[in-house]
């Protein structure tokens, strides 16, 4: 292969030669290559193949806008898929495979699908693979299509870091006009950030000789010196992909390769959009050969890594911007022949290889064809933001139109492509002044793709939608732009239409014979170029996703042997010791009851609500009576929601007069406490109620069994702990050594309990001495497993275990304030809706099994004589270590009549037999309870 | 993401926030009787207005319910005050 | 109107493609039919169908604003599937998985059903013992389910997270084979072309302005195209129900808010089912394109803004990668948002609206693609007869009043 590499300097460096392979094939190039650049550079043209037909494929563009090149390359044994060749920079040992190619892209076992290309047309699986079955095709089909392929393992190393960032201006793009805003910007004193995606700022400034008496690197060395030495921030391979709500724009900030770009979540008071502008593609007979290439790609190509990517070049485009391209690739050896595409219909000759160009009857003979149907400016993100859009007939392309909030355009992307005018234009706005009206030197010629042309005209290359494609679709009336769009896959390709986009609008306005702007735009949907999903993952994964809460009492638990695990968003203990678990979580339910279990309650809701309107307000926040409630007094109660919906349950303790604490179950405390927030400052009057979470603040240490009253005779509390000075639901305010505490009898376990609760620096201390009291009475510590066995032999429930979205407290048995109850609280007048008045409404149940009989399984289902209906289901089910047979909970339609009755049990597939029972199993006259 | 003006706090990204409901909604008074029809239209009814709408907002953080007075197509803030003070 | 086949597609092939009519007219708007229905998405397109087929209604225009299946039809992430725990909600959604099965040779268009199943899993003992509790309800719904212990789950979905930094390991889940992904612009034009083949206008880019009412009796609307009468009137507009129903002068139980979808690059196929995981709040099914199409939940902040925010993107891209974490270099190539009608029950409203003549067919929520055979069916129904269909009527918005509430949200784990 002959070298493309001219004597041109570039911006490679040329002491740093990188070796890579492609498909297999050892090549070269240099530091500042892009993977494109280095193979063209190679003489390599055939860089990948076409999504649908195989056709061979050669670069497009220099840059995001290539369709065409797109390769797995590994590095370091880790495969990244689908990179564009035309971005991908060059780097020592890596190896490119073209996706979508076997064995390789220049000679593909499956090219010979475009021999089909007529029976594969537009949309054509929409038309057959119905008979007999979609299921047959489909898995072929599903091979056939993809790109690249991913390796199985997460990579290793590769974490996004994500920062959020403001300032006054942002520039986005680091060309002619976007350098020179910036720095009259940053001139003026505002706070300016300059980004441009590639590593190097100047955009297709180096394809100049001059700008202002100064070589272009001079000048924007001299630009980037003054934006800094102004205080501006300039970030280098950075993309901004979109702009979201309140202006909010993603930067996608690119290390080296095989790293995770960074996520800067970018706040500006201003943006200014200087963006640049594509070649437009030229719509003719074998446009997608690789050879063919836009204008300003082979003058990058040049500008930027010295190579030249043809010697005889056909340069096919419609507008003056050609002119200074010729005389760029003429001055770099190549012999240009300029063939104005609108005197009549080209095509591409040759195939793999490009042997010429036709026009009518003449040929040239040429090995690479330039063309450019206009320049369309890149306004993604000024659509992400919301601008309009006007379409210009002079320039034949959408420009900025009405602007959104704080966004300007200006430069090439304003549709302003004549480098004088664009960089007053950059610096009046950068100084924060009006731009005139510029002068334009810039002029086309409109072209038109000619419908019914003989010959395959590509439209979007990656995605092989032709001219006779969208003719199809505009037959079959698919012609909104975006059924368009989605019939032919028109745009939808990796580069998301950045050059098929215009191209098919064009297509359709001809077809149709309808002025261009009629036909509209599709949606410019980010990001502007793909981007890896860590982008948005960060550093907030595994254990930290969703962090754990903690105890202030783990280090005792771990020293206790302690199985810890998830409940309710907390880390707790499971159970103590190591060996079965079963037989350990047995021995804590025997201890609680034989002796005493201590269990950490530390998460129990907290909850203080205080203030002149704290009784009317619980009154009215719970379904019990709570006005009645004495201080030192505790009630067990329910909140609803409106819909008359147990949220949750738990115990209320009125300390003082006005002064009471919630304890809502542990994994319901934020949601109860912003309920309690919303009905404080909505509806109330909010300087009458005061609502203080102590949750966190404060820890508690549960005694529970019937030594419990023993072992807390240990504390020195001076407390008189007999049943008649403190009763079941009573609680209790002390002091130990000036550490307030607060002591509430109340059980979740049928035994007497108390659950003691202390600010919890000093909770370790508390802690330990109630272990240490405990140990000479058999009391162990417990965990929540343990627990949900106790509560489930008492018959208490586990809101959202034993209930379910339609559970109200009447389904509960818990009857009286629904008939009774004369104040208004909330979700009462849902209670007697229709639904809430019907007998067979699932209620809370106890089901039992026959001697000797397993524990039902949780999840089973209550079901009718003929098991085709469910009535209910298991929702707690144990085998109960206390009374030496299994107990279960249910909800049971119409439960509360059932008692008795044996029921059906139905669990994936199988039946059992139960007999419906009150839902309490242990003491249910609570004569331990209230020892 | 969205910057909403929590009004005791100043502005903050939207993921501090939690959507309380729509403005306007009075409890009826179930102390009396109250119709199906009515206790429905309360509990779900809805204006989801497209344009202005004013809506009630919980800042997570501070605890505190505020109005706020926004653009529910293009998303503009245009307002947000105390729910204790005069609705907007 | 020529016939879709193997043959068809064979021989235009040999004639240049230059036979094929039409998918469906162009036509404008006569003053008057027996049914206008608002909204030419899934489900409006759907209704016309059924009306045509099911009741020989044939004098039946669909107007839309824009162009047909723009909305959340083509907007959504094509999951159709039926693992429901009420046996209403079952019994719908089972009903339009049946109808899909079959679509595409009723419709004589591929819409691409692909039932390549859907896994949800389950995280913990708690919810290992709720999926039970769901597979079993949906046995005895009569729906396919089975219940997956973890290697079950490895065998199905190979990509996601078995390893020990998992921040909720994965226990099991709940399997629908049946379920699956269809081809979601298909279906759309599927429907627009049979609908249109038996008669039915399909009338683009003609938004309704206001609803003409007579005597408290809607009895047309006025559009961008002029005046159109109807002797009943069927909106099935999506996010927008609101919209129409504030020209009826009726509030909706419903809340518009955004829902984000997202695409990658194609990908070879890498993974054969649906997968949700409720704690990361994410779903994930390869296209036969090979693009992976994921969605999450609702953006937090009630809109009629069809763009996503960044939020929830991050939310759920993330969760992505904590449950794949080999798609952490997998690039994002796209991604949008829809405006779904929320329900605070989550389960659709069909029936009347409270202006007599006009009826409503909406709150699907984010799941409004897997029903649209089912929707359309049952709305069809409704217009031609006046009466429910016995398997809509649950969903008659009289629900609000009564409490009869069919809420899937708080009865299963499944996010929906």
């Amino acid at each position: 292969m002959t070298s493309h590499r001219t004597d041109r300097a570039g911006l490679i460096d040329r002491t740093q030669p990188r070796n890579f392979t492609f498909d297999g094939k050892a090549y070269r190039g240099f530091e500042g290559d892009t993977l494109a650049s280095a193979l063209l550079a190679n003489g390599v043209r055939v860089m990948g193949r076409s999504f649908k037909y195989h056709r061979p494929r050669g670069p497009w563009g220099a840059w995001v806008d290539d369709p065409n090149a797109i390769m797995t390359v590994t590095l370091d044994g880790r495969s990244f898929p689908n990179c564009p060749a035309a971005t991908t920079p060059l780097v020592e040992d890596m190896q490119a495979r073209a996706v979508n190619a076997w064995p390789s892209a220049a000679f593909d076992i499956k090219a010979g699908l475009d021999l089909f290309h007529r029976w594969l047309g537009a949309g054509f699986y929409y038309k057959t693979f119905m008979w007999p079955d979609w299921h047959l095709f489909e898995p072929m089909i599903r091979k056939m299509a993809g790109l690249g392929d991913i390796s199985r393992d997460a990579p290793k190393n590769y974490t996004a870091d994500q920062v959020h960032d403001h300032c006054e201006v942002l520039v986005i793009g680091g060309g002619a006009a976007g350098l020179a805003c910036a720095r009259a910007a940053a001139e003026a004193g505002r706070g300016v950030v300059l980004v441009d995606d590639h590593p190097i700022f100047g955009g297709g400034l180096h394809q100049s000789v001059q700008i202002e008496d100064r070589t272009p690197s001079e000048w924007i060395a001299d630009q980037l010196a003054a934006i800094m030495g102004a205080g501006g921030r300039v970030l280098p391979t950075t993309t901004a992909f979109g702009v979201y709500d309140h202006g909010l724009v993603g930067l996608a900030e690119y290390g080296a390769f095989g790293t995770a770009p960074h996520l800067h979540r970018m706040r500006a008071d201003r943006i200014v959009l200087a963006t640049g502008a594509l070649d437009r593609p030229v719509t003719f007979a074998g446009n997608d050969r690789p050879g063919v290439m836009a204008v300003d790609a082979a003058c990058e190509y040049l500008a930027r890594y010295g190579v030249l990517v043809g010697r005889r070049i056909a340069l096919a485009s419609n507008n003056s911007l050609a002119d200074a391209a010729e005389a760029m690739l003429t001055q770099a050896g190549a012999k240009i022949t300029r063939i104005s595409p609108q005197d009549g219909a080209i095509r591409a000759l040759g195939g793999k290889q490009l042997k010429g160009l036709a026009q009518g009857l003449r040929r040239h003979e040429v090995d690479t064809v330039l063309a450019s149907g206009g320049l369309t400016p890149l306004v993604h993100l000024w659509r992400h933001a919301g601008g309009k859009l006007d379409w210009c007939a002079a320039r034949q392309a959408f420009l900025p139109g009405a602007a959104p909030d704080g966004m300007v355009a200006i430069g090439a992307a304003n549709g302003t492509f004549d480098l004088d005018q664009a960089l007053s234009e950059a610096r009046a706005i950068g100084a924060g002044n009006a731009s005139d009206a510029a002068a334009r030197t810039y002029s086309l010629t409109p072209l038109w793709p000619e419908p019914g042309d003989k010959g395959r005209q590509w439209i979007d290359f990656q995605h092989d939608v032709t001219l006779k494609d969208v003719e199809l679709a505009a037959r079959e009336n698919y012609v909104s732009v975006e059924h368009l769009k989605r019939y032919t896959t028109l745009g939808m390709a990796s580069d998301q239409g950045k050059t098929s986009n215009m191209a098919g609008l064009a297509a359709m306005a001809a077809i149709q014979d309808r002025p261009l702007p009629e036909v509209g735009t599709t949606t410019f949907r980010p990001p502007f170029v793909p981007v890896p999903f860590e982008m948005y993952h960060g550093h907030h994964g595994k254990q930290l996703w969703h962090p754990l809460k903690r105890l202030a009492l783990e280090p005792q638990h771990r020293a206790a042997g302690a199985a810890l695990g998830e409940y309710g968003g907390w880390l707790r203990p499971g159970w103590y010791g190591t060996g079965n678990r079963g037989d350990l979580i047995r021995r804590e339910v025997l201890s609680a009851r034989n002796a005493a279990g201590i269990f950490d309650a530390s998460p129990l809701g907290k909850i203080e609500v205080m203030g002149p309107d704290a009784e009317d307000f619980v009154n009215f926040i719970y379904y019990n009576t709570i006005r009645t409630l004495k201080p030192g007094n505790i009630r067990y109660g329910f909140m609803l929601t409106e819909g008359g919906i147990v949220m949750d349950d738990g115990v209320i303790a009125r300390l003082t007069e006005n002064r009471f604490v919630i304890s809502c179950s542990s994994g319901h405390v934020d949601s109860v406490r912003e309920h309690l927030e919303a009905w404080r400052q909505d509806g109330n009057n909010p300087d009458r109620i005061f609502i203080h979470d102590l949750t966190q603040q404060w820890s508690t240490v549960t005694i529970t069994g019937p030594k419990a009253r023993d072992i807390l005779a240990k504390l020195p509390l001076g407390l008189d702990l007999s049943a008649q000075a403190f009763p079941h639901m009573t609680v209790q305010e002390t002091q130990r050594e000036e550490t307030p505490i607060r002591i509430a009898r109340v059980s979740f376990t049928g035994d007497i309990s108390y659950e003691i609760s202390i600010r919890s620096s000093r909770a370790s201390d508390l802690w330990d001495k109630v272990v240490a009291a405990g140990e000479p009475h058999g009391a162990t510590p417990i965990g929540i497993e343990a627990l949900s066995i106790l509560r489930a032999e008492k018959g208490y429930i586990m809101v959202g275990k034993d209930t379910d979205g339609e559970t109200m407290p009447h389904d509960l048995g818990i009857t009286i304030p629904r008939l009774k109850k004369k104040p208004a609280y909330i979700g009462d007048r849902s209670l007697h809706s229709d639904k809430a008045n019907l007998p067979d409404r699932k209620a809370l149940v106890g089901l039992a099994v026959g001697d000797g009989d397993k524990v039902l399984p949780t999840g089973a289902h209550i079901v009718d004589g003929t098991l085709s209906r469910s009535l209910g289901y298991v929702t707690s089910s144990y085998d109960s270590p206390t009374l030496g047979h299994p107990v279960a909970l249910g909800l049971l339609e119409n439960g509360s009549a059932r008692t008795g009755e044996i029921v059906s049990v139905w669990h994936m597939g199988e039946t059992r037999q139960a007999t419906v029972c009150a839902a309490c199993f242990f003491d249910p006259e609570g004569e331990r309870l209230h020892a | 993401m969205q910057i909403f003006p929590c009004p005791f706090c100043g502005p903050r990204n939207e993921t501090e926030f939690h959507f309380a409901g729509e403005l306007g909604k009075v409890r009826p008074d179930t102390g009396k009787e109250v119709n199906a029809r009515d206790w429905a239209t309360y509990l779900y009814a809805q204006r989801n207005e497209k344009g202005l709408v004013r809506e009630v907002w919980l800042h997570l953080t501070c605890s505190e319910l505020f109005v706020m007075e926004r653009d529910s197509l293009t998303m503009d803030v245009r307002a947000s005050k105390s729910l204790r003070g005069d609705a907007l | 109107m020529t016939r879709y086949s193997a043959f068809t597609v064979f021989r235009e092939g040999l004639r240049g493609q230059k036979g094929w009519d039409k998918a469906w007219r162009s036509p404008v708007p006569k003053p008057a039919y027996d049914v206008v229905i608002i909204g030419a998405g899934g489900h409006g397109l759907a209704t016309a169908y059924y009306l045509a087929k099911n009741h020989g209604i044939k004098d039946v225009a669909v107007i839309e604003k824009g162009w047909l299946g723009g909305g959340n039809t083509g907007r959504n992430t094509t999951v159709i599937r039926s693992n429901y725990f009420y046996p209403e909600s079952a019994a719908l959604y089972d009903f339009s998985v049946r109808l899909y099965e079959n679509l595409s040779r009723e419709l004589n268009y591929n819409v691409m059903f692909s039932q390549r199943g859907m896994v949800v899993t389950a995280h913990s003992e708690p919810e290992m013992e709720m999926a039970a509790r769901q597979v079993n309800a949906m046995r005895l719904n009569g729906v396919d389910a089975e219940f997956l212990d973890r290697d079950q789950v490895r065998k199905l979905a190979p990509l996601l997270n078995y390893g020990p930094d998992m921040r909720y390991p994965i226990h099991g889940g709940v399997f629908q084979p049946r379920a699956g992904t269809g081809r979601h612009d298909a279906v759309a034009w599927g429907f627009a072309r049979a609908a249109d083949a038996q008669g039915v206008d399909i009338i683009q880019n003609c938004q309704v302005l206001e609803l003409l009412t007579e005597g408290g009796r809607c009895v047309g609307v006025r559009t961008s195209q002029g005046e159109i009468r109807a002797s009943a009137i069927g909106a099935t507009v999506a996010g927008h129900s609101s919209v129409i129903a504030d020209m009826a002068q009726v509030d909706l139980p419903i809340t518009s808010y955004a829902l984000q979808a997202f695409v990658s690059e194609p990908l070879k196929p890498v993974l054969d089912t649906v997968v949700l995981c409720p704690p990361f709040g994410t779903y994930i099914s390869q296209s036969d394109k090979g693009g992976l199409v994921i969605g999450g939940g609702l953006d937090r902040v009630p809109s009629y803004g069809q763009r996503g925010n960044l939020p929830m993107q991050e939310a759920v891209l993330a969760g992505l990668v904590e449950m794949m974490p080999a798609l952490a270099s997998v690039k994002l190539l796209r991604h949008w948002a829809g405006i779904v009608d929320v329900t605070p029950d989550s389960s659709p409203i069909i029936g009347p609206s409270g202006l007599e003549g006009l009826y409503l067919n909406c709150g699907w929520g984010t799941g409004g693609f897997k029903a649209i055979p089912a929707g359309g069916y049952l709305f069809a129904h409704l217009l031609a007869t006046g009466h429910h269909h016995d398997l809509s009527r649950p969903f008659d918005p009289v629900r609000f009043t009564t409490g009869h509430l069919i809420d899937e949200g708080a009865a299963s784990g499944i996010a929906h």
